[in-house]
């Protein structure tokens, strides 16, 4: 990043950033304008609707407001603007319901505007169905998708590579031989073969948590080597050896000296992990192998440009691509500033 | 589900629209498409050479005749194998093959067929009357179980094939049959000196697979096998000894070559189609057939969109007996399946018109019975085409007992939710989104339904063989305008029963009634009393919704200008039915 800030407004403009697009991944309901099902199907692959502030009459407004489509261009299908037809944009809007967690209901979204006005953002899909309401939810199942897979991997692998790099000998040799296998294993075609032996009635969310915690388990590796690296210098410190000489028990060793100092790297690892587990989401559902229709994950969206019309006619399809790579952007930038705070290599 | 005329075909794995439409009836003003091309209609004389290359979506998976029943394997098999009597898939008429010509008694019960002399099959054999009643002897044996067996069987008596001498035999079909001589089109007549062997040894289920040798397949058709490889390409070479010669006297095919190439997904197949890579290019969906059209400035790529086609898209939902025990889920949700009203339910609140929109383009038409609206000829009439209506369908569900809870989902007269699962080919793209609209339409009445896509040949084998689903969503492609194909589909004991495959005896009064019907229609010759009979098949068919029925779509195909007497019709193999005709000329032409 080449933008010059202070080090300071740096970390502040990275944390505002972090956590609002958490929040409104979280809550996608509230952000959202549509249900992710929702079909529109006199509207398939409407263009983003543009916001205006300047009315007809050319008087500047400074609430953005909208256009309605033209009916009878619209039954020819072509998408053209109805300039009679206004729609100012509104917040705190009524509109079609959705859950915030289970049992707890809400029908109120943060923008919108008015039936039978309709704004979509980012365009819409074959179905009519909002795009950008899609990404919304789709960036749910996704980033879950990455938190899990990473929890996963960190969780076994910071155990595996406490045990083995605190143990050493014959347990240290057997585990990283298993990691090696572990690392060299086509995951990809392991998943394949996972999907196909599965049941066809199980639920599609099952499978995806399933697939994402099989993915999570295959890559404990990478995590297992480096907390292992780090507890054998660490074990040999000498306030480890210290603290051995007092007497200490193993677990009060690790508990009390090894541990803090693995707590970086695993936080470290956590932002360097969770995009790469996305993006295994992102890769399993672009190959079919993902959360079924119609609930949307940013891996499912981009999967539509696999259709050649759609990727040479409709360029706001591209939009969670672009979402995936301002993501990247951001747990990178976090990534690196937790490691230059803590400064533990990463590799 | 077989070869083409004969029963419904599957088409599971392509499914793009076909159309057919009866010639004498139908005029090409019902083509939906004014920028679409009306097809050459001239044989021209072509220039021997050269190689076409067509793409498959999948694998064939036999080159056996007598057992293929999937549209990749008859598609390949079609241009290695030669028929006695053929339709031409643009007039529908039908021309002599390998039978020059024919003769039916006054009665209509026998016809005579002179067979070609000095015609040899691919291997140098001489082809004689033995070879036909060999054939015939094989797609009547009950233990092989060919699908083309039904339509061979005539009033429950097998047709009987006797040898007058050498270059004549006679056909005895026990009665008058509607169809006529079309019942000859498409069955494949097979060497006797290659697999007499085989069959005595009851294997011919195993030979002709696809990794047989080339000299193992001997054929009268147009092509002879050179290669294959798995799940790349089947490379064809020309028949040094087919029989077809041109109006000069040229021997036909005039290709050398013809290379099928494997490429399972519709977009890839559209992308080398544009880049010259296939030359033709058959069953185009309707969004990459616009594409096509609006970015084929140079017209080096001839589109044709044929018009309304004979297949039909439907979901089915699984009404098969099965075995309580073993598969308890299933047989719970067939008794929803199994009622009426449950199934008019399903089929008002689906939303055809959309499908037709957002799915085709508009190249479809919604279809509330079995015949497409392009079979003019059969099409009845008086099947009504209710609107879709989800406040009706929600009151037939409610007269019969079922209920909704707090959230909106549907209960059953038990209290238990309805949900169920439909299965999909994942090579079909638009099925797949048939499927989507369909699972959006059902949630509106309250039924959870959830969409698997699931390879094709996983597909097939659930829904023929181990009944392994509850609902399905796949389409059947009518080989002829003729109801004679449909047998398989609508008597109770017919292969293609897909409902409930297997019935010893007829479940329903209706199915007894279908069964009966599609009887009498075969075995009647006169067209207006075998429109009726048929027209009471389609009232059943629409009244008791065995399959609910969405829509029917048009038949789109392509080619580069390049390719010589490409004369797509509306009859499956709607592009590659006269290979032997086509030819390749030099670059640069204009399509016709």
């Amino acid at each position: 990043m080449s933008i010059r800030m202070s080090p300071h407004a740096k970390r502040n403009t990275l944390l505002v950033l972090f956590i609002a697009l958490h929040i409104v991944v979280i809550f996608p309901g509230f952000f959202s304008t549509q249900g992710y099902a929702e079909q529109n199907r006199d509207l398939p692959f409407s263009p983003p609707t543009r916001l205006h502030f300047v009315r007809p009459d050319g008087h500047f407004s400074l609430r953005p407001f909208v256009y309605g489509w033209n009916e009878a261009a619209l039954d020819t299908g072509i998408y053209e603007a109805d300039r009679s037809q206004i729609y100012p944009l509104q917040f705190f809007v009524h509109g079609s319901p959705y859950t915030i967690v289970k049992g707890i209901n809400a029908s109120t979204h943060l923008f919108g505007v008015e039936s039978p006005g309709r704004l979509y953002l980012f365009g819409t899909d074959d179905f009519g169905r909002d795009e950008f309401s899609r990404m919304l939810y789709g960036g749910r199942i996704s980033i879950l998708a990455g938190w899990i897979g990473a929890a996963i991997a960190l969780f076994t692998g910071g155990i595996v590579g406490l045990i083995s790099g605190y143990t050493g000998r014959w347990v240290d040799s057997v585990t990283m031989r298993m990691v090696e296998l572990f690392m060299a294993l086509p995951w990809l075609y392991l998943l394949f073969a996972v999907r196909a032996i599965l049941p066809l009635r199980i639920e599609t969310t099952d499978t995806f948590i399933l697939l994402i915690g099989v993915v999570g388990i295959i890559g404990w590796a990478r995590p297992a080597r480096l907390v292992r690296s780090m507890v054998l210098s660490a074990k040999e410190r000498n306030f480890v050896l210290a603290a051995r000489a007092m007497g200490a028990s193993n677990t009060y060793i690790l508990r009390k000296h090894i541990l803090p100092q693995v707590y970086a790297l695993l936080l470290t690892m956590a932002a360097y992990l969770v995009p790469q587990f996305i993006l295994a989401e992102v890769t399993l559902s672009f190959l079919g192998l993902g959360i079924g229709e119609p609930v949307p994950s940013w891996g499912t969206l981009l999967a539509e440009l696999q259709k050649y019309n759609v990727l040479v006619n409709y360029w706001w399809m591209y939009a969670p691509g672009i979402a995936l790579v301002a993501l990247f952007l951001i747990y990178h930038w976090a990534s690196s500033t937790i490691q230059q705070r803590v400064g533990v290599p990463l590799t | 589900m077989t070869i083409r005329r004969r029963n419904s075909q599957f088409d599971l794995s392509r499914g793009f629209a076909l159309a057919a439409t009866f010639l004498f009836f139908v005029s090409l003003a019902t083509a939906p498409s004014s920028r679409a091309q009306a097809a050459p209609s001239q044989t021209e004389i072509g220039k021997p050479g050269g190689r076409i290359t067509v793409a498959l979506r999948t694998d064939p998976k036999t080159l056996n005749p007598i057992l293929a029943v999937d549209t990749t394997s008859r598609e390949v098999i079609g241009a290695m194998q030669a028929d006695l009597v053929h339709i031409n898939r643009q007039t529908q008429r039908t021309e002599p093959a390998l039978a020059s010509s024919w003769k039916v008694s006054p009665d209509g019960r026998k016809y005579t067929l002179a067979l070609r002399r000095d015609v040899k099959f691919s291997d140098g054999a001489p082809f004689t009357a033995d070879d036909v009643i060999f054939t015939f002897q094989l797609y009547l044996d009950e233990s092989l179980s060919s699908p083309q067996r039904d339509l061979l069987v005539i009033d429950n008596k097998p047709i009987a094939v006797k040898k007058i001498d050498n270059y004549t035999v006679e056909f005895d079909l026990t009665k008058p049959y509607g169809p006529g001589e079309r019942i000859f089109d498409s069955l494949a007549i097979l060497p006797k000196h290659q697999l007499e062997a085989a069959y005595r040894d009851k294997k011919i289920g195993e030979i002709w697979g696809v990794n047989a040798k080339p000299e193992e397949i001997a054929g009268l058709g147009p092509f002879r096998l050179k290669s294959y490889v798995a799940g790349q390409q089947l490379l064809l070479e020309r028949n040094p000894n087919y029989w077809r010669k041109d109006a000069n006297g040229t021997n036909l095919p005039y290709l050398n070559e013809l290379l099928f190439t494997v490429v399972a997904n519709e977009d890839a197949q559209v992308i080398k189609f544009k880049s010259g890579e296939t030359q033709i290019l058959e069953r185009v969906g309707a969004d990459n057939f616009n594409l096509l059209q609006r970015e084929n400035s140079s017209k080096s790529q001839c589109l044709y969109d044929v018009g309304p086609g004979l297949e039909f898209v439907f979901l089915l939902l699984n009404m098969n007996s099965l075995d309580t025990a073993k598969h308890a889920d299933i047989t719970a949700k067939e008794q929803w399946f199994r009622d009426l009203k449950f199934r008019r339910a399903v089929s008002l609140a689906m939303d055809r018109k959309g499908m037709v929109r957002l799915v085709y383009g508009g190249r479809a038409t919604p279809i509330w019975g079995n015949v497409s609206p392009g079979n003019k000829l059969w099409l009845a009439a008086n099947i009504p085409h209710p609107d879709r209506s989800i406040d009706q369908a929600k009151g037939l569900l409610k007269s019969d007992g079922f209920s909704w809870d707090a959230n909106g989902a549907l209960l059953d007269q038990q209290k238990h939710p309805v949900t169920f699962t439909v299965i999909v080919s994942s090579s079909n793209a638009q099925r797949t989104k048939i499927a989507t609209i369909a699972q959006d339409d059902l949630k509106q009445l309250g039924i959870d339904v959830k969409v698997v896509p699931l390879e094709f040949r996983a597909l097939v084998d659930r829904v023929m063989n181990t009944h392994d689903y509850d609902a399905v969503l796949m389409n059947l492609v009518n080989g002829d305008v003729d109801p004679t194909p449909e047998m398989g589909l609508w008597r109770y004991s017919g292969e293609m029963h897909l409902w409930d495959i297997g019935e010893k005896t007829a479940a329903t009064p209706w199915e007894a009634e279908l069964d009966k019907l599609m009887e009498s229609q075969m075995t009647t010759t006169e067209y207006a009393t075998r429109k009726k009979l048929y027209d009471r098949v389609q009232e059943i068919a629409a009244q008791n919704l065995p399959l609910v029925f969405l829509l029917s779509p048009d038949i789109l195909v392509g080619a580069q200008s390049t390719v010589g007497n490409f004369r797509p019709g509306i009859l499956d193999p709607y592009a590659l039915w006269n290979i032997d005709e086509q030819f390749l000329r030099p670059a640069g032409a204009a399509c016709h």
